[in-house]
């Protein structure tokens, strides 16, 4: 499996899950276990370029396959627009649901680079934010499009 | 934290691959493609199978084409590329309105049209759409292909006809209808539906009905077909649609739960297939 660019090879049991692989075998506790019942959303990472649900993908459906976590979001250059954005509006109280905010709406902008805040809400609508900090969140990402579009 | 059972795991290269493996390891083995309703149900320990096949490479299965007369959709199709196709949305707008209350976008990204109708939960939006717009389930198993009505295809909750070393292959829907429409209660975004209709029709001269299908969600049984019968012939007024609406209430069987009591269920099949008759009628004008 190949996760932010590295290619990892492991032996692992058939019942582990993608959640646990990322975090336990590969020191990757960006990714956020939460509700194990695929509604939280916390533990949104993209495979092969689309967000998915960890806890419900088996490691061996991700053999072979491109990860992506919140830790390969960072460009060469620093962090992601997204990231940026999210910090300087306040997308973030707790922080549990944001790396998976961060994955989602990183995916939402190179799809969609103007989207409404209907579009956005609509995009995160599978991830929850127990501080329900949604308003700042929603701007945050109507930020990031903006910075994109004009740079 | 929950945790499957043990099981083992291997990946079909073909279908044919997919069906050999499931008749050499036989009725304990199970198929997951998107696998959104299997694995949850595998850490609550409600299913145990001893062997899993993934389907996830066999992109001959994932193929969405329009053909003279029919769609023919394969078993997996991921939910978003339903919704994503432009041209279903403009062919057979129930799908894509039902497409759009399952679940969540990332659900939606990874779950399977043919892993949904294969679940059969009686709540599932799909089955009752399908239904409306009849269409046929084409299963294969080692001595070729079988077409079945998606009508006869449940055979009761989390129940179908497709046999443990049969694998879904293909949902073609003729496109018979020229409006259709799914509306849904649920209690919260995404939620499995209270209750939620799908209706299809085809009008001739003066408004007339010349074909009805209605299909129901999480009421007992996904047919409607005493409503259907009302409706055929008649002209699609007002008063047939409330009518119809009507008679889908009172052959629907819901049962009691925390998302409601009967009355209530009962109340709400009749209303949202009124309303999604009201809506496939004015979209075939």
């Amino acid at each position: 499996m190949v996760v932010n660019g590295r290619e990892h090879t492991r032996e692992i049991e058939p019942r582990l899950l993608l959640v646990h692989l990322l975090r336990d075998e590969l020191g990757l506790t960006g990714t956020h276990w939460g509700c194990d019942t695929s509604n939280c959303g916390a533990c949104v990472v993209w495979m092969d370029d689309v967000p998915v649900k960890s806890c419900t993908v088996l490691a061996a459906m991700a053999s072979g396959r491109r990860v992506r976590t919140v830790e390969g979001l960072e460009g060469p250059f620093g962090l992601d627009q997204v990231q940026r954005s999210f910090a300087l509006c306040h997308g973030l109280q707790c922080g549990f649901c944001t790396p998976a905010m961060l994955l989602t709406s990183r995916w939402l902008l190179d799809h969609n680079p103007d989207p409404s805040e209907g579009e956005i809400r609509s995009a995160l609508s599978g991830i929850t934010c127990r501080c329900t900090g949604y308003e700042n969140i929603v701007r945050a990402v109507r930020h990031a499009a903006r910075s994109e579009a004009g740079s | 934290m929950q945790v499957p059972a043990h099981f083992e795991y291997q990946r079909a290269t073909s279908v044919e691959h997919a069906i050999a493996l499931l008749t050499r390891h036989g009725p304990e083995t199970r198929v997951v493609a998107g696998g959104h309703s299997l694995i949850p149900m595998m850490k609550l320990r409600l299913a145990q199978p001893e062997m899993l096949i993934d389907i996830n490479d066999l992109g001959e299965l994932a193929g969405i084409t329009v053909a003279p007369g029919v769609l023919r959709l394969g078993a997996m199709v991921r939910h978003a590329d339903l919704l994503g196709s432009a041209q279903v949305g403009a062919l057979l707008p129930v799908l894509h309105d039902a497409e759009r209350v399952i679940a969540d976008p990332v659900v939606r990204n990874r779950g399977t049209i043919g892993g949904s109708v294969c679940q059969a939960d009686p709540s599932e939006d799909l089955a009752g759409a399908f239904c409306a717009l009849r269409a046929v389930a084409v299963i294969r198993g080692a001595d070729g292909d079988r077409a079945v009505p998606m009508r006869e295809f449940f055979t009761g909750p989390y129940e179908t006809v497709v046999g443990p070393a049969e694998v879904l292959v293909e949902l073609r829907v003729p496109l018979w209808s020229a409006g259709s429409a799914y509306l849904k209660v649920d209690r919260r975004s995404g939620d499995w539906a209270v209750a939620a209709a799908a209706a299809a029709v085809a009008t001739g001269p003066g408004g007339v009905v010349t074909e009805v299908g209605i299909g129901l969600t999480a009421v007992g049984r996904f047919l409607a077909e005493e409503a259907e019968d009302f409706l055929r012939g008649r002209a699609a007024t007002e008063a047939n649609l409330v009518e119809a609406g009507r008679v889908a209430a009172q052959h629907c069987r819901p049962t009691a739960d925390q998302r409601g009591p009967v009355d209530y269920k009962r109340h709400l099949a009749g209303e949202l297939t009124t309303r999604a008759l009201r809506l496939a009628v004015e979209r075939a004008a």
